[in-house]
């Protein structure tokens, strides 16, 4: 099922960001994976202590530097120019890995090309022959920090849904991704399936039904909005 | 008396030999040992078995090392990088072999390596297409894959600071796989930015101590892999 993507309604790139920065507590360890996930750190409220991890050896990054600082040998997981804030540290790659591995960051939050009702992450390969495969440090992310979130649009560019019944790429992980983040919704799994904890302005819960290949479970936050 | 300086490029990597696993050191180009891949390149060995974070960007460094036709195989996690343009070539006309790692387990294969630890368990890949084939064991209720050590003939890797019984440090986020690697070859060859006097380094600031290291050179302005890209270069 495919349903046309209907222009600017729904959250956009920063306002997704914004949304999972609300959800980053005070004072914990977070990974920020390429792309919009990376955006989320300019979010997070004021009044919170957030250390920022990133897996080539760096707790403790800052935002970009000014274009005259760029040092090339102080990059993040993306390869691009990052600064070190009061209090960083620099380690190598086994101890890096092991702060992920040994459940030590708190958050992670990444892309997907697919979520599964139960969970399950695809977000490295389509599996296709010719495809260059590329995981880098995904599989060890999903399986070794507290807490996984993921940021996506919530179909892809030809309007097929990446919230699904069960993914037909190569998995990442199994059952690793606690919430979601879409242009329309903020979607919990839960034990029961997929269950929406918000909506975006302007966004019924039968539209995101309707863009989504698995059953839809109304959250109680939504019976407590529509009350308000 | 232990003196590790060596005084040439060439004499560093004159004994790689064809068909050796070499471990090169960076991530990107932070931390690459762009000059010893480039001598390693005029020095000709062929049939190697690389281990390296990524496959190179643009025509230099490693990039250059895999277009002279010097890597049978590639051990790496991400062989995508930006401009990254000559393995997805070979690999796509079966020139190169590719054993793709997750970043963690590769940076543990090489660690446990170093540390004389011939196979781990991990959770990483755990129902995935990278654990098919491999042994699991579930341990209190969750499963885990089993990953072998890695070890190399020969590591190639940048310091910032060394004195002559191969005591390092690193600079920033270059420093990346360099200490496990220096662990985990029976030759660990470095090039650092400022060769110092032995006991001027603080032993507390020391990174890789020196029992893991066999030769350096200096190089005190290596070129920047992003620069020689920038200004369309490729080696030789």
């Amino acid at each position: 099922m495919s349903v046309a993507k209907q222009q600017n309604i729904g959250w956009g790139r920063e306002e997704m960001a914004k949304r999972t920065a609300l959800d980053i507590p005070d004072g914990s360890y977070v990974n920020l994976g390429i792309g919009i996930p990376e955006m989320v750190a300019q979010y997070v409220p004021e009044g919170r202590e957030v250390i920022y991890h990133t897996e080539n050896g760096l707790l403790g990054m800052g935002p970009a530097p000014a274009e005259d600082e760029v040092d090339p040998e102080l990059i993040n997981a993306g390869k691009k120019a990052v600064t070190v804030n009061p209090g960083a540290s620099f380690f190598h790659h086994a101890d890096s890995f092991a702060m992920i591995r040994g459940q030590h960051i708190d958050v992670c939050v990444l892309g997907a090309m697919q979520v599964s009702e139960q969970g399950d992450l695809a977000n490295w390969s389509t599996g296709e022959a010719d495809a260059i495969p590329a995981v880098g440090g995904a599989m060890d992310l999903v399986a070794g920090v507290k807490t996984i979130y993921v940021i996506t649009q919530h179909c892809t560019k030809s309007g097929e849904p990446k919230l699904v019944e069960s993914c037909s790429y190569p998995l990442t992980g199994k059952a690793v991704v606690d919430r979601i983040y879409t242009d329309l919704a903020v979607i919990d799994v839960t034990a029961d399936g997929f269950m929406v904890a918000e909506l975006a302005p302007g966004i019924s819960f039968d539209y995101v039904q309707q863009r989504t290949g698995c059953k839809l479970l109304p959250g109680p936050q939504l019976a407590e909005a529509a009350n308000h | 008396m232990i003196d590790k300086h060596i005084d040439s490029l060439s004499d560093a990597v004159a004994d790689i030999f064809d068909g050796a696993t070499v471990m090169i050191g960076g991530f990107g180009e932070a931390g690459s040992p762009i000059e010893l891949i480039h001598a390693l390149i005029d020095q000709g060995a062929k049939n190697l078995t690389v281990v390296n974070n990524n496959t190179g960007s643009g025509h230099v460094g490693l990039a250059a090392l895999i277009e002279n036709g010097r890597v049978g195989k590639m051990i790496c996690s991400y062989p995508r990088t930006v401009g990254s343009k000559v393995f997805p070539e070979l690999y796509r006309s079966g020139k190169i072999e590719l054993e793709l790692v997750p970043q963690g387990t590769l940076a543990e294969r090489i660690r446990a390596g170093g540390a004389g630890i011939p196979a781990f368990y991990t959770a990483t890949s755990v129902n995935t297409p990278l654990a098919e084939g491999k042994e699991l064991r579930n341990f209190d209720g969750r499963d885990y894959v089993m990953e072998y050590g890695l070890r190399a003939d020969f590591a190639l890797i940048k310091s910032e600071c060394a004195d002559n019984h191969g005591n390092l440090t690193y600079n920033k986020t270059a420093r990346n796989f360099a200490p496990i690697m220096a662990m985990a070859a029976k030759t660990t060859i470095v090039q650092t930015g400022s060769l110092c006097e032995v006991g001027s380094i603080d032993p507390e600031v020391i990174v890789t101590p020196g029992i893991f290291v066999n030769r350096v050179v200096e190089i005190p302005h290596p070129a920047q892999e992003s620069k020689l890209i920038a200004e369309g270069r490729s080696y030789p």
